[in-house]
């Protein structure tokens, strides 16, 4: 079975990312960018599947500018086969994202899709969701879980309730939770490997797709300073307070 | 000329320091308290290093090694030495000498080595000769085709989880008067071997749970077939196989150095006083434009002479250079810091105190500040007959 793993470039998690002065996004300029940790979680399900035996071939996909050639090859040295970067300057949302990555997989007929269940930059969770929705497939998402059976794959659903299972019959899509595995450092060997391992380019147009976004982003703004708290003296203080000046109940 | 690093160091780089921060970072306080690194929390170390295929990356492919190049090694070496020497010499680096090894010697002492099975350490300082490594009292006298070896070596580092030591002993003299050398020869010597005994060193400043020990020799018999080299040729030996470490330090340094600014930064970013943050006043901020010009300088020269060994150029002046730089750096970097911090940067609670302790071994091991300045010097002056 292939597995198709996108892989999306982000601002590093352990960065403190500040707006840009216009309020038009967040500064990316001489910041450190790492692969969106449930995408790394992702190739490290696909990996393991393929150690398995269940996946015989991992094919990384990222969507944008020509450094998330980076983000690929970083997918090579965890284990990945190959490359596809679909290289283009338009600011790629979800649903062009989950266009494009519906046409890559009328193209490469992969058994299983698995994406990270969103993305730290922009939080969207709404890639994957789509994407099965475009292809018709089944769909696992927020899964802490995977396994194989009769052809076909159960998934442990981390909900807010619970945890859900559900069966799936393959093609699915599959977008990790944060349980599901903690991805492996890549190895010597593997990073030596990686330049050998062969990335594609594409553009939008060589799968038909025009990614031009369709939402409109007004403002980004920093989130407000929290202000200090005040000490009540008694729960019936609160409660009034609660009603009269936070207005909850 | 590129600065830039390919897209195999850049992961490198990245693994690296993922791995030192996520996995022994955390294991740092324990050390710093205890003054002990626990042997099986080496060998778990040990094996996660192995399992990355990241042992050994100094050694060449062809002996099971990661066989990096200088640059690579040097960049490797410069994230191992944001943490304490404790807790990455378990990331080990075989000594390169190993590599003068016979067939017989390979599969007994550098093979292991490089599969994590046997540790190695190096001894050439004795109680009375430090700089002067050629005026060692530890001697060898033959008798038959055995070696009788009596005297003392100290300050070896970690000779005390060694499985082995590479040691260098006289071995006779050659020439008389003022030409008068003594011929050295660099011997494999086992634990255990009757007559050597590895014994507790000092209490050191720097290098908290990272140890050095005293090693005596006591008519310890040693065949022939323990001499790593030709009798005699100890020094060849070292300079052919170890000139290209000596980078090592450095490296670390450049390390150390940048954590020890990032955290400095921080907190000149946050720390308010007189109403501001203190990296508002010139008097903090000039303070981090030094550092931070000075780190980038010693990374440069480091990283230049790996690049000199990488492409086969003479290094020898240009590793002097960035060892001397990148010590008197660190020592400035991590005290500059401190100030930074004021009172708190003393406290054991930050790591800036033990940064500042450790930074003052570096300018006296693997050879002086002075003895590097002897080498750039003589590097300078020799050839116009001076
Ligand atoms: C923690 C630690 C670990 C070590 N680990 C090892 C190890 O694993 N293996 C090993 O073999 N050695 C090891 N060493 C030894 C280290 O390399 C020596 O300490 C170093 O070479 C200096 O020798 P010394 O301490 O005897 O000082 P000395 O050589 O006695 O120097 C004293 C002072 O005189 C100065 N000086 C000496 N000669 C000159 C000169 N010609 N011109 C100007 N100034 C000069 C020196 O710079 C220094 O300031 C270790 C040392 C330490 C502290």
């Amino acid at each position: 079975m292939k597995i198709l793993v996108p892989v999306k470039r982000v601002v590093d998690y352990n960065v403190k990312v500040r707006v840009k002065s216009d309020g038009t996004g967040v500064e990316t300029n001489g910041v450190k960018m790492s692969m969106n940790p449930f995408d790394e979680i992702a190739v490290e399900e696909a990996v393991r599947l393929k150690e398995k035996g269940i996946a015989t071939e991992i094919v990384a996909v990222s969507l944008g500018i020509p450094a998330c050639a980076e983000t690929i090859r970083t997918a090579l040295a965890m284990g990945a086969d190959r490359g596809i970067l679909v290289e283009t300057d338009v600011e790629l949302q979800p649903l062009a994202v989950a266009k494009l990555l519906a046409a890559i997989a009328a193209k490469e007929q992969p058994g299983l899709m698995i994406l990270g269940k969103q993305a730290i930059d922009d939080d969207m969770s709404a890639t994957g969701q789509m994407l099965a929705a475009f292809l018709g497939w089944p769909q696992g998402t927020f899964a802490s879980q995977l396994t194989f059976a009769d052809g076909g794959i159960t998934v442990k659903r981390e909900v807010d309730g619970g945890m859900e299972t559900v069966a799936l019959s393959l093609p699915a899509v599959i977008t990790t939770d944060l349980r599901l595995n903690e991805p492996r450092y890549a190895s010597l060997p593997n990073i030596m490997k990686a330049r050998k391992k062969p990335i594609e380019t594409l553009k939008p147009a060589d799968l038909g797709v025009d990614p031009t976004p369709r939402l409109k982003v007004l403002k980004v703004v920093e989130p407000a300073k929290r202000k200090a708290g005040v000490k009540v003296a008694d729960v019936a203080e609160l409660v009034m307070k609660l009603r009269t000046e936070a207005k909850v109940i | 000329m590129d600065f830039g690093l390919t897209e195999e160091q850049e992961l490198v780089v990245r693994t690296v320091r993922d791995f030192v921060e996520r996995e022994l970072y955390p294991l740092e306080a324990q050390v710093e308290r205890t003054g002990e690194l626990p042997r099986e929390l080496g060998r778990e170390i040990q094996d996660k290093v192995l399992a990355l295929g990241f042992y050994a990356p100094n050694i060449p492919a062809e002996f099971g090694g990661g066989g990096l190049d200088a640059v690579t090694f040097a960049l490797l070496e410069r994230e191992l030495g944001r943490t304490s020497m404790a807790l990455n010499h378990w990331w080990f680096r075989p000594s390169n000498i190993l590599c003068a090894a016979n067939a017989e010697q390979r599969d007994r002492y550098l093979l292991p080595c490089v599969r994590g099975e046997r540790i190695d350490a190096l001894a050439m300082t004795e109680p009375d000769a430090g700089s002067d490594v050629r005026g060692m009292k530890c001697f060898a006298r033959r008798d038959g085709d055995d070696w009788i070896v009596n005297g003392t070596k100290h300050f070896i580092s970690h000779a005390d989880v060694a499985d082995f030591v590479i040691v260098f002993i006289a071995t006779g003299e050659e020439g008389s008067g003022k030409q008068s050398r003594k011929r050295i020869t660099c011997f494999l010597v086992d634990r255990g071997t009757p007559g050597f005994e590895i014994r507790k060193g000092y209490n050191s400043v720097s290098h908290k749970g990272y140890h050095n020990c005293i090693l005596s020799f006591d008519d310890c018999r040693l065949p022939s077939s323990q001499i790593l080299g030709e009798e005699g040729l100890g020094f060849e030996v070292a300079n052919t196989w170890l000139y290209a470490t000596r980078i090592t330090v450095a490296t670390m340094c450049v390390g150390r150095a940048r954590r020890a600014f990032d955290i400095a930064l921080n907190y000149a970013a946050q720390r308010k006083q007189f109403g501001q943050q203190i990296g508002k006043f010139q008097g903090v901020s000039f303070k981090l434009a030094d550092m931070i010009t000075s780190i980038d300088a010693a990374d440069l020269l480091t990283l230049s002479a790996a690049w000199r060994l990488d492409k086969g150029l003479p290094a020898n002046r240009e590793i002097a250079q960035a060892k001397l730089f990148a010590s008197e750096m660190l020592a400035r970097v991590t005290d500059e810091a401190i100030q930074i911090h004021g009172g708190m940067g003393l406290m054991d609670d930050l790591p800036l105190e033990r940064f500042w302790r450790d930074a003052r071994v570096e300018r006296i091991w693997d050879g002086t500040s002075e003895i590097q300045r002897h080498i750039i010097s003589r590097d300078l002056l020799r050839p116009l007959g001076a």
